[in-house]
């Protein structure tokens, strides 16, 4: 008798990569137990173990397999659970669109926003705003051209797309908030203000998404230990 | 009815090439369009990938793809023969962690340690061995990263099968050497002996040719100009 599968995540709850698996197995009705990784004293046995290379969240452990790297893991959510709905789209050319604005989320919008948390004084910060609000404006273009009037990117349900996209929503809302800016904005990004919301409602996610104020009391600690370290020690 | 595929490459652009490769391992015809990227790239180009303007871009019956690792995959799921993916879900997760690991982690670890500044050289060559050392367990004594044959890693680790050796001799700094990384060694040798890849490599010496003439003009630290 076939034992019913043992699927965990580890993650944090502040992590937007850890939520993508989550949405991802939310998506498909999977059950499975979290266990948050407190990073900050220290990474687990299990992380360690199931994550030797790189030794970060999220890893999804399916049985005794444990599958690293955000993207990686839905896609894997999205071919294991086939019988639930579709997390990537069905047309291949769309499915390489969006894997496409991921990776560009990965590689280059996300990282530009981190570098804010980072950046020494008011006008560095400053500097880095326009940046950002360009990618989202090239994003609400793509919005306009994948989701082709339906609600999602990935068209009436949350779909890839959505996931590498919205599991950021919380951090640009607490970058929007300490910055005293508007990214997302009714003049330059009024598709995508709509979608945040919607995309933040959805049943698949509301639970994992982190509260903003909740991440920006977290993000100030963060950014103090940071600076902490940071500073010789005599 | 003939398909239309076209790519938009660079002849000595690691990335580039392995679009052209993994067309070729499955017998797809396409049309070669070279891009002359450090100095003048084409309107077309600048049309088919307004957000990155890099190459490789994969045109298929007039839809543009772009990001080498995009076009692999859309490759892999468009033509079907000789497949570069495993079917398994927990195999294929596996090939994708590796592939990215080596565009995330490794190439630029190792790109890095070829052309540092001296005092910076010892800290970079140690993060790039510490690649190599992942890729050689990730090997685990298999032929090819694909198994029995050539698949999605192998091609993306095409770098370090032809580029970093060619570097090596350019700046006279050894990485990838037979004694600290044997499997890994192999590999590359088991790897361009292909003929398929073989074809679909840039020639050595003209390789060579723009590295050396790269050391002797640059002083600043090199520019990806294409991924």
């Amino acid at each position: 008798m076939l034992k019913s599968e043992d699927v965990k995540v580890l993650g944090s709850w502040s992590s937007p990569f850890v939520m993508r698996a989550r949405i991802a197995l939310n998506i498909k009705s999977v059950n499975y137990e979290y266990l948050e990784e407190r990073l900050w004293e220290g990474k687990s046995e299990l992380l360690l173990k199931s994550n030797p290379v790189h030794k970060k969240i999220p890893v999804l452990i399916h049985g005794d397999k444990p599958i690293c790297e955000s993207l990686v893991i839905v896609q894997y959510i999205d071919e294991v659970w086939s019988s639930g709905p579709s997390i990537l789209p069905s047309d291949s050319h769309e499915r390489a669109t969006a894997r496409f604005w991921a990776a560009y989320l990965d590689e280059k919008w996300f990282p530009t926003m981190k570098t804010i948390g980072l950046a020494q004084g008011e006008d560095a910060r400053k500097a880095v705003i326009p940046q950002l609000e360009e990618g989202l404006v090239l994003l609400e273009e793509a919005f306009g051209k994948c989701s082709k009037g339906k609600p999602f990117f990935g068209g009436d349900q949350i779909g890839f797309q959505d996931i590498a996209f919205g599991c950021f929503l919380g951090w640009l809302r607490v970058t929007e908030k300490m910055n005293g800016a508007k990214l997302l904005s009714e003049d330059k990004t009024p598709a995508l203000l709509e979608w945040a919301h919607r995309f933040c409602s959805d049943a698949a996610v509301k639970d994992v998404m982190p509260e903003t104020d909740k991440l920006a009391e977290f993000s100030k600690m963060i950014m103090a230990k940071m600076r902490a370290a940071a500073t010789p020690k005599s | 009815m003939s398909e239309e595929v076209k790519v938009f490459g660079a002849w000595g652009s690691p990335f580039s090439r392995r679009v052209e490769l993994a067309l070729r391992l499955k017998g797809v015809q396409y049309e070669y369009i070279e891009e002359d990227i450090f100095n003048n790239k084409s309107p077309l180009l600048l049309k088919y990938n307004p957000v990155h303007k890099k190459v490789p871009v994969l045109l298929h019956n007039g839809k543009p793809i772009a990001e080498s690792l995009v076009i692999l995959e859309y490759i892999e799921e468009t033509w079907k023969s000789n497949p570069i993916l495993p079917e398994d879900p927990y195999d294929k997760a596996m090939a994708r962690f590796w592939a990215k690991f080596l565009d995330d982690k490794c190439l630029p670890a190792l790109w890095k340690a070829g052309w540092s500044p001296e005092n910076e050289r010892e800290k970079a060559v140690e993060e790039a061995c510490e690649c190599l050392k992942t890729l050689e367990g990730a090997l685990n004594g298999k032929r090819f990263f694909g198994g029995a044959t050539v698949g999605l890693v192998d091609i993306a680790a095409n770098f370090i099968a032809h580029w970093l050796g060619i570097i090596q001799e350019a700046t006279g700094h050894e990485l990838l050497s037979a004694e600290k990384f044997p499997h890994l060694f192999k590999w590359t040798d088991e790897f361009v002996s292909c003929s398929i890849v073989k074809e679909s490599l840039p020639p050595r010496d003209k390789l060579l040719a723009f590295f050396k003439d790269r050391i002797a003009g640059a002083m600043d630290a090199p520019t990806e100009a294409s991924k």
